[in-house]
């Protein structure tokens, strides 16, 4: 169970990496749905069945799929290698790595050692998400279907031919 | 178990890689995909915290968010197709002008 965390992390990485360097954009999307299947496999191992699931179906299926076929549909080749800026050339991945190496550095402050040990067992299966959705958080549920309907109209909109 | 804070690293390794490729990349449909690969860092650092804290608020945050990004990608991706009609162009060094 620990070791598989360790390979879908990696995995997740890599890929994450891979999303950012490619130059194709299909190939960015591609990468995208590795790192979201492996994420998924990850929450499981944490054990949250539901979103796990939930992340499979909405993100990789149903979000990346819109990526994709938007990518299609303008046609989006090659990214046209352009001038930059001589500052961002040479400072960028050193400032990045010092970013990630501070934050990091906090994280493993704050958070390692003993002080932090799991809750004994999680029940996270439908029925428990479920109650909890429909009970304490059915104001925001609602809320969220009318966020969505907003959505749908200015989809619908904004791609009209004519504004 | 795996520690909370190999969890955490996972979340930070993922946000810094988005955050630098939106900053670095020029392509407006890739900037776009590294918001969603921060978000899903935000979210993975939501669930290891309801393993951890034995609550499972967190999952629900996590499933709003996911409903959210998906609001979010349907909108921005029809802006994007609004934005090349209009400029004929994906680079957002053409798309710097909110002008049409």
């Amino acid at each position: 169970m620990v070791v598989l965390f360790y390979i879908f992390a990696a995995l997740a990485v890599l890929a994450a990496i891979s999303v950012v360097a490619q130059r194709m954009p299909v190939h960015s999307a591609l990468s995208l749905i590795v790192v979201l299947c492996s994420l998924a496999a990850v929450y499981l191992l944490l054990g949250a069945e539901f979103i796990a699931v939930i992340q499979v179906i909405v993100y990789a299926g149903a979000i990346m799929v819109l990526f994709v076929f938007v990518i299609m549909l303008l046609n989006a080749g090659r990214e046209d290698p352009r001038q930059r800026s001589r500052m961002a050339h040479w400072l960028g991945a050193p400032l990045v790595a010092a970013f990630l190496g501070e934050v990091l550095f906090a994280v493993w402050r704050q958070f390692s050692g003993a002080n932090v040990r799991p809750a004994a067992s999680l029940d996270a299966g439908p029925v428990a998400v479920g109650h909890l959705l429909f009970k304490n958080y059915s104001l925001p549920f609602e809320v969220t279907s009318i966020l969505i309907l907003v959505a749908i109209l200015g989809a619908v909109v904004l791609a009209k031919k004519e504004l | 178990m795996v520690p909370l804070s190999h969890v955490l690293a996972l979340s930070v390794t993922l946000f810094v890689i988005g955050a630098a490729g939106f900053v670095f990349r020029k392509n407006i449909i890739t900037v776009f995909m590294c918001i969603e690969l921060m978000l899903n860092a935000v979210n993975l650092a939501f669930i290891g915290f309801s393993r951890y804290l034995g609550n499972l608020d967190g999952q629900l945050f996590v499933f709003f968010v996911i409903v959210v990004a998906a609001a979010e990608a349907t909108v921005g991706l029809a802006i994007i197709i609004a934005l090349y009609q209009n400029r004929n162009s994906l680079n957002i060094e053409d798309l710097d002008s909110m002008k049409m």
